[in-house]
């Protein structure tokens, strides 16, 4: 115990000698946190609307200011060419084209029936889809307004209207930044103690000293403990950082219990640590240890179900994401900041992790080789 | 000091150390007796540092039958390195560290008190004359410094016996003999010293040496007996005398 302790010290020293280390710690997850949280969003904002209106009648004029008058479009074109329009989005200017024909009204009159065109970008096949949706629902909604304004109350109440509201439950704002800060501020524990502890052991075999520590009769568990420790405190030290920012700034909320977040979060950061280490008794260098950990680290967050929903993976993706911690304690966090869930909704992710911890640690101290 | 009747601290048997099909150590066979200076000497690349870390349970033998301080290096690894010290050729104290921190860290890692490892180093960088660096960081103090910082702090705990891998490399002649003094003064103390070199003056103050030639011990004995038999003036002379055999 007396050995694990002196090894602590002379490991939180030696981070905080470091002059890179203090900016690494406090600067980072701020910025992180600030760029990543606003330009990570799905949200539509801003659609840009090309109008060709072919009518110029009533009806289209107010079809029209349906999508002026809506908070997501922005009509930056109104013209009778079509090409031009077509110019417009292939120079990236435009979103969506909204193609008014000709006997618009006319139709509509006559026939009680007429078309418009809506061509979208889908070169971003999210917002594709969200435009669409969009789209449609302001021309559904204008198609009631024309029938409320042409049939007698008689006639309306003859047809069978099915109305559907939706109300949003954990995040009923539909806020964006509730959904992502928990995601990324796991993202930001995990490259910070990844790379700490990725980097570490491999460090001083370069340099040598590990040699040193070979000859002592040191215990491999003492040596892989003591390693951990300091980084794993100054994880979760980030982490608390983490989430008051994501308090003061984005104002996220934080139904569930505080204690479960720090004890899940101890968990997983000691499974990212030891995994970290591993790498680094793995290899000889700190570049190929650098690789490595980029390798996991892409993986990782790219199947962490961050920004992509998991359950629209493949099956087999969604059975190989079972091996990714990441995805569990997203999860976790997700679950107990936006639905303050207790312990026993997320009792099966947790024991995996603890399951992971186990593993993870045993499997760095055994290929810890203090005889080359 | 060398006494043909005292105990056998090391002994070596048949060892051998296969790098693929390189022969780093091709059936080394040597006792080394308690107190004694053990000289290790041989060119670059004749297996020294290969064996200095087999000895020391830094490295896996191919064969042969090992004892170091009466522990047998298969069974009892861990045994010996409570009972050896070490210092390498490659610099082994934390540059990002100061003198006593690094002091500190080593003493704490081989279980000594907090209050024992304060007077230790207060005691140890008086007698280095050190006292003033106490608190500077290790990569801002001059070599031969770190040198003799890095050996006491391989013998902090007191080993049986202590090895020293080339300790003197790129140091000045002044002082590579202050090194001499602290080892004479370790040997004195009761810590058998095995060190290898390849400057030829410093065989000159070992008990015993025993030279290496291509893996294998050419010769071993003492200097006086050495120079004897091989009608040199110097050791410079005997092992000049063997690497020529090689060649020719």
């Amino acid at each position: 115990m007396r050995t694990l302790l002196f090894i602590i010290q002379k490991e939180f020293l030696q981070i905080f000698r470091n002059k890179g280390m203090l900016p690494i710690i406090f600067i980072v997850p701020i910025v992180q946190l600030l760029i990543l949280v606003n330009a990570a969003t799905f949200e539509m904002k801003n659609i840009r609307v090309s109008v060709v209106d072919m009518d110029l009648s009533s009806s289209s004029r107010k079809l029209i200011s349906k999508y002026e008058g809506s908070p997501f479009y922005k009509v930056v074109q109104t013209t009778f060419s079509y090409d031009e329009a077509m110019d417009l989005m292939q120079k990236g200017k435009v979103d969506v084209i909204i193609r008014i024909p000709n006997g618009f009204e006319r139709q509509l009159v006559k026939e009680n029936l007429s078309k418009v065109q809506f061509v979208i970008n889908a070169i971003n096949q999210a917002v594709a889809g969200l435009s669409s949706g969009y789209c449609t629902s302001i021309l559904i909604d204008f198609n009631r307004e024309l029938m409320q304004d042409w049939l007698s109350p008689a006639q309306m109440a003859g047809l069978k209207n099915i109305q559907t509201d939706f109300s949003y439950w954990y995040n009923p704002k539909l806020n964006y930044k509730t959904y992502m800060v928990p995601g990324i501020l796991v993202l930001l524990v995990t490259i910070i103690g990844l790379l700490l502890s990725g980097m570490n052991i491999v460090r001083e075999k370069e340099i040598g000293t590990i040699e040193q520590i070979n000859v002592t009769p040191i215990r491999k568990i003492q040596f892989i403990a003591g390693k951990l420790a300091p980084f794993w405190i100054i994880a979760l030290f980030e982490l608390a950082f983490g989430l008051s920012i994501g308090k003061l700034v984005f104002d996220i909320p934080t139904v569930g219990n505080l204690w479960l977040i720090f004890l899940s979060g101890g968990i997983y950061l000691f499974v990212i640590l030891s995994i970290g280490l591993l790498i680094s008794t793995i290899t000889n260098t700190q570049q190929q240890s650098m690789l490595v950990t980029f390798f996991f680290m892409v993986v990782f967050i790219l199947m962490s179900g961050l920004f992509t929903s998991i359950e629209s993976m493949p099956a087999w993706a969604q059975q190989v994401d079972r091996l990714n911690p990441l995805m569990y304690f997203i999860k976790i966090m997700r679950m107990v900041l936006l639905k303050g869930s207790a312990f026993a909704d997320i009792s099966s992710l947790f024991y995996s992790l603890v399951v992971f911890a186990i593993v993870m640690s045993s499997l760095a101290v055994w290929r810890y080789r203090k005889v080359a | 000091m060398y006494n043909p009747n005292a105990e056998n601290i090391i002994v070596v048997k048949d060892l051998v150390k296969r790098f693929g099909s390189f022969i780093a150590n091709d059936h080394l066979c040597f006792e080394v007796k308690k107190g004694e200076i053990f000289g290790f000497l041989g060119a670059n690349g004749a297996g020294k540092t290969t064996a200095i870390k087999i000895l020391c349970g830094l490295s896996y033998p191919t064969s042969g039958q090992l004892n170091v301080g009466g522990f047998d290096i298969y069974k009892e690894r861990e045994k010996i390195k409570r009972n050896i010290g070490y210092m390498s050729q490659k610099f082994s104290l934390y540059d990002d560290l100061t003198v006593f921190e690094n002091i500190r860290f080593y003493a704490g890692i081989y279980g000594m008190r907090r209050k024992v490892i304060e007077e230790r180093a207060a005691d140890l960088t008086e007698k280095l004359d050190m006292k003033e660096a106490r608190d500077m960081l290790i990569r801002d103090i001059p070599l031969g410094w770190k040198q003799k910082l890095a050996f006491s702090v391989a013998i902090i705990h007191n080993p049986k016996i202590v090895f020293l891998d080339e300790p003197t490399g790129g140091v000045d002649p002044v002082t590579r003999r202050q090194f001499w003094d602290m080892i004479f003064k370790a040997s004195r103390e009761g810590i058998t010293v095995f060190v290898t070199t390849h400057y030829m003056d410093e065989a000159e103050y070992c008990d015993r040496v025993s030279i290496m030639v291509d893996g294998k011990i050419a010769a071993l004995d003492t200097p006086d007996n050495l120079k004897k038999h091989y009608g040199a003036n110097s050791m410079n002379e005997v092992f000049l005398k063997l690497a020529r055999i090689k060649i020719e």
